[in-house]
């Protein structure tokens, strides 16, 4: 039985981990890696507490993040080869258009 | 009986005569250069037509036709209905037939007097607008009607007497006539508007009006007031002191108009509205028939004088004219027979002035002078002239049995009956006068030798004609009113009842004696023709020539200082406080338009335009948020994150 405290360490670090690759990084690929990592952080916390409460909802919740964070990650691995094919790059610092 | 019932409606259209003339006008106008004659022909068929109407009115009237009134709506002021209408009484028709004979006359010795002149055909225009107005006055039922036919004929009397114009004299005459007339129009109008507010704005039917004032009605002040008023109007109109200096000098237009304007028609409508509205003046206090007794009187005598001195042969006619017209006005303050006789002196004054004019109008155009100076002995070759002219001269001086010799009689008479010693001296001296003057009007025109430089020659028929034809009148109207007759006359016109004539026999030998001496003492002094006038000599023949000096007053006191100071006042007032005011207000207003400017310009442009620049200077600085980087925008995300995790926890 691990304890909680030690759950919400690892789920922090994890979460930390993601927001870190989700900034730093400059390849589109490893940003949505990084966003995987972040779902799957509170994926982590969420059955913590499921495990806790003795609740099941919880647990229910995270296989609703699974489902949600597969059909994310197809639907942006599309736009990463689609803008790779337009514009030759998945380099996050040229892909600017987004602005004023 | 028979032609009583076959003529009994005809009272009805009355107003047909008066339309007649204002209905060849436009014709004349349009067609008439077109046509053979250049329009003489429709205004003598119209005035012809109008004159055969007229005759029928009259005998409608006499067999017994009785007075007639009709009207129809022509519009409304408030409470007050105008009407058009026509009020037939028996000198209503008696005045149609003098006016339209007259006119008919004027109508056709134009053709030959005009003859060849460059504005024959508008002369016939005017002429015929002329004749329409002057009928209008006198079948006119109510005020306003009558004041719009008596404003039309000064107009048209403006026109005709300023027919020449080139001549600058001409044209100053016309504008004088005008402008004096006018002088008298403006109290006219303003009699007229006393009158019918009295009535509290009701009506402006003569005839109520009289009612009203003869039921007392109306406050004595108020119509005494009415009374001046109008008497303005007859003044003006019919040249009476101190009015009377246009007519003289109205002799400058064609003789045929002064014939028909100034001797017979519009002249006399001044008498013939004072007898129209005859209630106001014997409603109104005594004073004010005394006073048109006085202006009457100091006309006749005044003018008769004037007429002595005259050498322009229209001049001494105009003079005679305006005397005569005194004598009219001094009897409408004599009483009933006063009236009575003052309309049998304008109905038959009517033919035997026109005759007159017509008779000089003839000379001149065979003289081609209006100076007596430049005639003399033109009885030999115009001796149709001659014998009409001396028919209508002697009805002037009165001797019988002349037109001129029975009303003048009746006048008298009038005058006697009334007790008004002093009036009835004062005119039988000025009968006296007239009658010195008329002789030597005839011997220096008609006979002695002939001192001018072309050769006269007798007129054409279309100008002898109506002399001859004015002759008959002359001779045969006096008869009309004459005693010895039964005075058929005035059982047509008469004011209060039919009067009854008594022939007066020391009066009538007062008159005849008045006459014979005049005519005598200017055969005395008029048999040789002088270079210098024989009466040069006396005292007051300057006064008299210079006229009484009345021009020069009106010259010197009225016109010149109005032209002058008034209008160099009017003038100033105009540049400096008019425009100045004027200017003073666009200057303002342009003050007041920059200040509105700047303010629109500064403030609230500076107001819109400072917000628009704010707020682009603000989203200038924060588009440098929107890099289009990601990334980026995900830190903001978290840092707002870590923000608003901060705020709760604390909370």
């Amino acid at each position: 039985m691990i304890r909680l405290p030690l759950v919400l360490f690892f789920s922090a670090a994890l979460f930390s981990i993601g927001v870190y690759g989700v900034l730093a990084r400059r390849n589109a690929v490893l940003v949505l890696m990084s966003i995987e990592l972040m779902l799957n952080a509170v994926n982590v916390n969420l059955i913590g507490f499921s495990q806790l409460w003795r609740d099941l909802t919880g647990q229910v919740f995270a296989l609703f993040v699974i489902a949600v964070a597969a059909a994310e990650v197809g639907i942006g691995l599309a736009i990463v080869i689609l803008v790779y094919r337009n514009r030759e790059t998945i380099n996050l610092d040229e892909v600017n258009l987004l602005k004023w | 009986m028979e032609a009583a019932a076959g003529s009994a409606g005809l009272a009805k259209y009355a107003w047909v005569i008066a339309l007649l003339p204002l209905l060849s006008a436009p014709l004349i106008l349009f067609f008439g250069k077109r046509t053979p004659g250049r329009g003489w022909t429709y205004g003598v068929a119209s005035v012809g037509a109008a004159f055969v109407l007229s005759l029928g009115v009259l005998w409608n009237f006499v067999t017994g036709g009785g007075t007639h009134a009709s009207a129809i709506d022509w519009f409304q002021i408030g409470s007050l209905h105008m009407t058009l209408g026509q009020y037939v009484d028996g000198l209503t028709a008696v005045m149609l037939v003098a006016v339209t004979a007259v006119s008919l006359c004027v109508h056709i010795y134009s053709i030959g007097y005009m003859h060849g002149d460059s504005r024959f055909t508008w002369f016939y225009v005017v002429l015929s607008i002329f004749t329409a107005a002057m009928l209008n006055v006198v079948i006119a039922d109510n005020l306003f009607q009558l004041l719009v036919g008596w404003e039309v004929m000064g107009v048209c009397s403006y026109l005709l007497i300023g027919h020449w114009w080139e001549e600058h004299v001409n044209s100053s005459s016309a504008i004088k006539a005008f402008i004096t007339t006018r002088i008298g129009d403006v109290p006219f109008m303003f009699g007229i508007f006393v009158l019918i507010a009295a009535t509290g704005f009701t009506t402006s039917n003569i005839q109520e009006i009289g009612h009203l004032i003869g039921g007392g009605e109306m406050a004595r002040g108020v119509v005494s007031i009415a009374a001046l008023l109008l008497f303005g109007g007859a003044i003006g109109k019919s040249a009476q002191f101190p009015l009377h200096v246009w007519l003289p000098d109205a002799m400058v237009g064609p003789t045929p108009v002064s014939a028909l304007i100034h001797a017979a028609t519009m002249v006399a409508a001044g008498v013939y509205m004072v007898g129209r509205t005859y209630e106001v003046f014997i409603n109104a206090d005594p004073w004010v028939l005394q006073f048109v007794g006085v202006i009457g009187v100091i006309t006749a005598v005044g003018a008769g004088l004037l007429g002595l001195v005259q050498d322009d042969i229209k001049r001494v006619l105009a003079y005679s004219t305006v005397s005569q017209l005194g004598y009219m006005i001094t009897l409408m303050s004599a009483g009933p027979a006063g009236r009575n006789a003052a309309f049998f002196h304008l109905f038959t004054h009517a033919f035997f002035k026109a005759l007159l004019f017509l008779g000089s109008g003839s000379v001149i155009h065979a003289c081609h002078t209006n100076n007596m100076s430049e005639m003399g002995g033109m009885r030999k070759p115009m001796p149709i002239t001659f014998w009409t002219f001396l028919v209508g001269s002697l009805a002037l001086a009165g001797v019988p049995p002349l037109a001129g010799f029975f009303s003048k009689d009746e006048l008298l008479v009038a005058l006697e009956h009334d007790n008004q010693m002093v009036l009835f001296v004062l005119l039988l001296a000025s009968a006296a006068v007239t009658a010195f003057y008329t002789a030597r009007m005839v011997l220096q025109t008609f006979f002695g030798e002939y001192r001018g430089h072309g050769h006269p020659h007798e007129s054409p028929v279309t100008m002898t004609g109506p002399l001859v034809f004015l002759a008959g009148a002359t001779v045969s109207v006096g008869l009309l009113g004459a005693a010895q007759t039964g005075a058929p006359f005035f059982d047509w016109v008469f004011f209060e009842e039919p009067e009854h004539i008594t022939f007066v026999p020391w009066v009538a030998a007062l008159s005849v004696a008045a006459a014979v001496l005049g005519i005598l003492g200017g055969w005395t002094v008029y048999r040789e023709w002088r270079e210098r006038d024989p009466i040069a000599i006396l005292r007051g023949y300057t006064l008299l020539s210079k006229k009484y000096y009345l021009d020069e007053i009106y010259w010197r006191g009225i016109i010149r200082p109005v032209r002058d100071d008034v209008a160099a006042f009017v003038y100033w007032t105009n540049q400096r406080v008019l425009d100045g005011a004027v200017n003073g207000v666009a200057w303002v207003t342009r003050l007041f338009s920059r200040g509105v400017r700047t303010f629109d310009e500064e403030v609230i442009d500076g107001a819109v335009n400072g917000l628009g620049q704010t707020v682009g200077f603000t989203g200038g600085l924060l588009r440098y948020l929107q890099s289009g980087n990601v990334q980026r925008y995900a830190a903001f995300l978290f840092a707002g994150v870590v923000i608003l995790a901060v705020i709760f926890t604390r909370i």
